[in-house]
């Protein structure tokens, strides 16, 4: 009795799911900004579609069929041009390095500040973090006040050209991620930096 | 006792898991958020929480960043849900979940993808696509009307 009710509700269902109107649909891959072609998977009824080459694109017909196809750079643009267009800009991240022991930026990465500070300024609304790093000279405390210390400047540079305070925030990792493994207590300019991420 | 802390703990955590999951950055003609049942005009710098839909008109357009730097942008006429949105700065383990159920959608998956591929997910009325990367896009159209 019981096996019959299942049966009967399974085939309800079924029916039911039939009767469905199919809402069609268009699914695609693009090559990122970097060139890098992912791939995604389109599940109906059961069945997957992978899809993993550029324009590559799955069409869900008004008949439920799940065909695949080959777009064209024009006809992405032509029905998602719109779409493509507000998409926000990738997170990006700037590194500015410092003179030995101090929060004074290397006469290098001021005469690249403005240049950053344009690219920053560009992004509506950008949230902020700016990370300090020092290199292994000195003991841990000391290299991580100072790595706050060249955070903290970045920081207030980034509010004096007009950023909201309350979108920037700064952390000091010390010498804890050199950006060049080195031993401890060596003078190493490259890992006396800051990172800017920004989103 | 041990048992007790844990459930604090995890209390404790919830207000991060409701806090702001993303930001409108790009805001073009008629954007709007639904939340709770009202509509409001979502401008840039509006931040977006689990179970907000976004609804762009005829001439709207508009791009979102999330937390775990996956970027995604509603074209005109669409309607797009947040289902389900939650990352760990730390771990890189998330789950998002969202739904076009008419429209444009175009996106570029962040860090929980790249850590767990198929961690997101867009639902369309009639499918679902699971994303392995990178950059891709969704369009859904109404029922064809001799099908209702």
């Amino acid at each position: 009795m019981l096996r019959i009710a299942a049966a009967l509700l399974a085939a309800a269902l079924a029916a039911g799911c039939a009767s469905q109107p199919v809402s069609p649909a268009l699914f695609a891959v693009l090559p990122a900004p970097d060139g890098h072609i992912g791939s995604i998977v389109v599940e109906r009824e059961g069945e997957r579609h992978v899809i993993d080459t550029a324009y590559g694109a799955q069409r869900l017909g008004a008949d439920g069929g799940v065909r695949a196809e080959s777009l064209t750079p024009a006809q992405v643009n032509a029905s998602f041009g719109t779409t493509l267009a507000a998409l926000p800009a990738p997170p990006a991240t700037f590194t500015l390095y410092f003179l030995e022991d101090s929060d004074e930026l290397t006469p290098e990465s001021k005469a690249e500040l403005q240049q950053i500070f344009a690219e920053i300024k560009r992004r509506p609304l950008p949230d902020i973090v700016v990370i300090g790093h020092t290199d292994t000279v000195g003991g841990l405390r000391y290299n991580d006040r100072l790595s706050l210390a060249r955070a903290q400047k970045m920081r207030q540079m980034l509010i004096d050209l007009g950023i909201p305070a309350d979108r920037i925030q700064a952390r000091g990792r010390g010498k804890r991620e050199p950006l060049v493994p080195t031993g401890n207590e060596v003078p190493e300019p490259r890992n006396r930096r800051v990172e800017i991420n920004v989103r | 006792m041990r048992k007790v802390w844990m459930v604090v703990a995890a209390m404790a955590a919830l207000p991060a898991l409701g806090a702001d999951v993303g930001l409108i950055k790009v805001s073009h003609g008629s954007v709007a958020i639904e939340r709770a049942g009202a509509r409001m005009p979502a401008p840039v710098g509006t931040a977006l929480e689990p179970s907000d839909v976004i609804v762009t008109g005829a001439d709207g357009s508009a791009g979102i960043t999330f937390t775990d730097n996956s970027l995604v942008s509603v074209g005109p006429d669409s309607v797009f849900a947040i289902d389900k949105y939650a990352f760990d700065d730390t771990t890189y383990a998330g789950e998002f979940q969202g739904t076009l159920s008419k429209g444009r959608l175009a996106a570029v998956s962040g860090k929980m993808v790249k850590q767990s591929p198929e961690s997101m997910k867009i639902r369309t009325p009639s499918a679902v696509m699971g994303v392995r990367g990178t950059e891709f896009v969704v369009q859904v159209d109404e029922p064809a009307a001799a099908a209702r």
